[in-house]
């Protein structure tokens, strides 16, 4: 899990799925998305659990598809919970590659 | 290809013969003509698909099988109040208007009751005619005939609709549509999948998943290629525009809804937390032959960088062995992809010394299938298929690292010097021959 911080934020329109985005819900780390929702400024559009049923929840699952798809961290950084590193992101893409010393 | 899809399509299949590598005609058992269409609909190696009524090695033997395919099957198909059409196919020669015309009468003992519409016909029937492979050697007579109704066709357009030719954004090693459609399928890429490839590079693979639905991610480790600058790999084009990149790829097909991410990293070291991620793998490693494979080491070597991305750049360094990445690979896919999920890639092989044994392997994952692709007289690539078959457990992670026998594939690890020693040895011999 890494804690976005970000200098730029683009939001785009994705067509919804409402199968692809209840498909992803058991792969996601719920507390480090929610986490990475908040430092970008959208708290409360996730619940704190996904609740029981969530699959026909339409709106939740908007939400999500939102918050995964449609919000995009342009320039900014992710942090390493462990060692604190920071990594960079350049016009929308993360460069996760360590320096040769940290290597 | 076509064992993956049919199971991807719920079925099983048997072959009613052996497939006959020489020939372009097969005949399958398929339980329903549903199933057929669904396969057709993915297949970009299958032409057509009919419903076989009868076949023999010569008219007379075809007449007589077509004598004996029950007519209850046929008759909903030649009812009188429908159209149809005869067409005939001919592989390996060419009849004349006259010739053609005569076969077709010949079928005339077949209960036709509908009537003929050659413009737009509900029903088509086909004959199709075998004279063998040989266009130097065609035999008077076919060696094969059958006789069925058309079912659907395959999806071999795709391979000129996705060519790379016209492809905006391409590299080096550029997968050509047809195998990238291929690897599709071998990894039984379903709508709402999630797909990785850990050397995406200019995205080539990703495109034809996320054609038939699935949502595609993908990391590399030249951050050139990832954000679409540096000098273009097409002939003629100067640099990269700010528009290059993998998602302006699947944007020129209409795909960019399916795109999920792209990120600049090492496949050599970890950054995905654990646990299942993706339902397929599907990847074309460097080879060492025209991009070095490559991972983040602790010597200095400079980069050629392009104008606004110096300080975003790390230096790359030591070499990614070829039996590494495939270790590392294997690993992956045994870790991260869900249960059944599919892991295909290509590895190089050098053909004087491969062995069967050579395929890595793994304790979570199967291999389904292992083809070859000719490189050279010496050197060929294999797309290799692996279904994740078992859970990943934490202790498995290092317990067969020192067991030498999933790993023989560390001798091809001088690949490129064994790639590049055919060449070599025919430059000498034939300076060799010029001197004398």
């Amino acid at each position: 899990p890494r804690s976005p911080q970000a200098a730029e934020v683009r939001v785009r329109p994705v067509p919804f799925n409402a199968a692809f985005v209840s498909r992803l819900v058991p792969r996601l780390r719920w507390d480090a998305l929610r986490e990475a929702a908040e430092s970008l400024g959208r708290p409360s559009e996730l619940p704190p659990e996904p609740s029981p049923g969530y699959e026909a929840d339409e709106e939740f699952l908007r939400r999500l598809h939102h918050v995964l798809l449609e919000v995009e961290v342009l320039e900014g950084s992710l942090q390493c919970p462990d060692s604190g590193r920071r990594f960079p992101i350049s016009r929308g893409v993360p460069n996760l590659l360590l320096s040769e010393d940290e290597a | 290809e076509i064992t993956s899809l049919l199971s991807l399509c719920g079925g099983q299949f048997s072959g009613e013969q052996e497939i006959r590598v020489n020939s372009p005609f097969w005949i399958l058992n398929i339980p329903s003509e549903e199933m057929a269409r669904g396969l057709m609909k993915r297949t970009v190696c299958a032409k057509s698909i009919f419903e076989l009524w009868g076949h023999g090695k010569s008219a007379g033997e075809l007449y007589a099988s077509l004598k004996n395919y029950p007519t209850d099957k046929m008759l909903p198909y030649l009812q009188s109040d429908s159209t149809y059409k005869v067409h005939i196919h001919t592989f390996n020669k060419t009849l004349t208007q006259a010739q053609k015309i005569k076969k077709i009468d010949a079928l005339e003992f077949l209960p036709f009751k509908g009537k003929v519409n050659l413009k737009n016909p509900e029903h088509v029937f086909w004959i199709l005619e075998d004279y063998g492979m040989d266009p130097n050697d065609v035999p008077e007579e076919p060696i094969h005939l059958y006789f069925g109704r058309w079912i659907a066709d395959g999806q071999r357009e795709l391979i000129e609709s996705y060519s790379v030719k016209k492809r905006h954004f391409i590299g080096n090693t550029s997968m050509d549509a047809c195998l990238s459609f291929i690897m599709a399928n071998h990894g039984r890429v379903k709508p709402n999948d999630i797909v990785y490839d850990p050397f995406v590079g200019t995205g080539g693979l990703l495109i034809s998943s996320a054609h038939f639905g699935a949502y595609v991610c993908g990391t590399d480790i030249d951050y050139n290629t990832i954000h679409g600058l540096g000098k273009a790999s097409r002939k003629n084009q100067k640099w990269r525009g700010p528009d290059e990149n993998i998602r302006a790829n699947l944007r020129q097909y209409g795909l960019e809804k399916y795109y999920l991410d792209a990120l600049v990293a090492d496949f050599s070291r970890p950054i995905w937390r654990k646990g299942i991620l993706f339902d397929a793998i599907i990847t074309d490693p460097p080879y060492g032959i025209r991009e070095a494979p490559r991972r983040m080491g602790s010597q200095k070597e400079t980069v050629k960088s392009v104008e606004r991305s110096t300080e975003n750049h790390f230096f790359v360094s030591s070499s990614y062995h070829l039996s590494d990445i495939f270790f590392d690979l294997l690993k992956f896919g045994a870790e991260y992809l869900v249960m059944g999920g599919r892991l295909v890639y290509w590895l190089p092989i050098y053909r004087p010394e491969y062995t069967e044994e050579i395929i890595p392997r793994h304790p979570c994952l199967k291999l389904i299938s292992n083809c070859e692709q000719l490189l050279s007289s010496h050197t060929s690539r294999r797309l290799i298929t692996m279904e994740k078959v078992k859970e990943f457990k934490d202790q498995d992670e290092n317990s067969y690292l020192l067991d030498g026998q999933y790993m023989p594939y560390r001798g091809h690890n001088s690949f490129r010097e064994k790639y590049f020693s055919g060449v070599t040895k025919r430059i000498a011999k034939e300076e060799k021959d010029n001197q004398k």
